[in-house]
């Protein structure tokens, strides 16, 4: 009972506070209940034995992205943006095609069939601590991937300087 | 014990949240803010089988789905940046230069 209470918190909060995001006027709020979104899915994370995932998700959203996007929300014009509508005139067809997405999806989950359960239990977890567990997949079984991640970050350094740098006169 | 379909329901009201977003605001930092929403519904999914398919497989695809988010937002932030030296808005419906 407790767990379903505390279940329905989060999702209330999680879905009232994306909400919130796309629909304020001013882009820093948007920014602002980002941040508190982010914390409120990083609890969720916890409530789901991902203690490693909860403390990523602090510290690369909440601490890396959306540093980011408010460094980039400063550089457009509030004042221009709190008098120019926040939707564009085609608004209401992306609203239909959402919750169009919403209803089908949302019938399908009905059919969902699980499958047989793996061999990473919870006790299992709890005895090598998640961390261990999650490492030892990561540099064994998902190795290649993990490099090709890397490279993924090396060519966003490179290219976020290509693109945002000035460019040299002459 | 809450059931993975209440998870699997969240998720999308979320990613549905996410989409129309992206479809309908007209700041493209909130357009791209709406992507970084859908990404996080993609995890919450992906977080909530790891836990009750007992497989931790969905844990290190969440993981790569974070990497890839975070170069995700550095390129597009760059490129609004560039934009943004060019024709001085952060509107879409100003750009039209491609006939779009």
């Amino acid at each position: 009972m407790i767990q379903q209470a505390f279940f329905g918190y989060f999702a209330f909060a999680i879905t009232v506070l994306s909400l919130l995001v796309i629909t304020r006027k001013n882009p820093i709020h948007s920014v602002a209940w980002m941040l508190l979104l982010f914390f409120h899915i990083a609890s969720l994370y916890l409530f789901l034995n991902a203690e490693f995932l909860a403390a990523v998700q602090v510290i690369v959203y909440a601490g890396a992205i959306l540093v980011l996007f408010l460094f980039a929300v400063l550089l457009v014009n509030i004042r221009e943006e709190m008098k120019i509508g926040r939707f564009i005139g085609a608004g209401a067809t992306g609203f239909a095609f959402a919750a169009a997405l919403l209803v089908v999806v949302l019938m399908s989950i009905r059919s969902f069939v699980a499958a047989p359960p793996g061999i990473y239990t919870v006790d299992l977890i709890k005895q090598e601590t998640h961390t261990v567990v999650l490492g030892k997949i990561l540099y064994t079984e998902f190795l290649y991937p993990f490099e090709v991640a890397s490279l993924i970050l090396l060519v966003a350094i490179i290219g976020a300087i290509v693109l945002a740098k000035r460019r040299l006169k002459g | 014990m809450v059931p993975l379909s209440w998870y699997m329901a969240l998720s999308i009201i979320v990613f549905s949240i996410g989409v129309f977003g992206f479809l309908s605001r007209r700041n493209i930092i909130l357009m791209f803010m709406s992507i970084e929403l859908m990404l996080n519904a993609v995890n919450i999914n992906l977080i909530a089988m790891s836990h009750y398919l007992q497989d931790m497989r969905g844990q290190i695809l969440a993981f790569f789905v974070i990497a890839v988010a975070a170069a995700e937002a550095a390129i597009g932030l760059a490129i609004v940046i560039a934009l943004f030296r060019n024709k001085a808005t952060a509107h879409v419906d100003d750009m039209k230069e491609m006939q779009g």
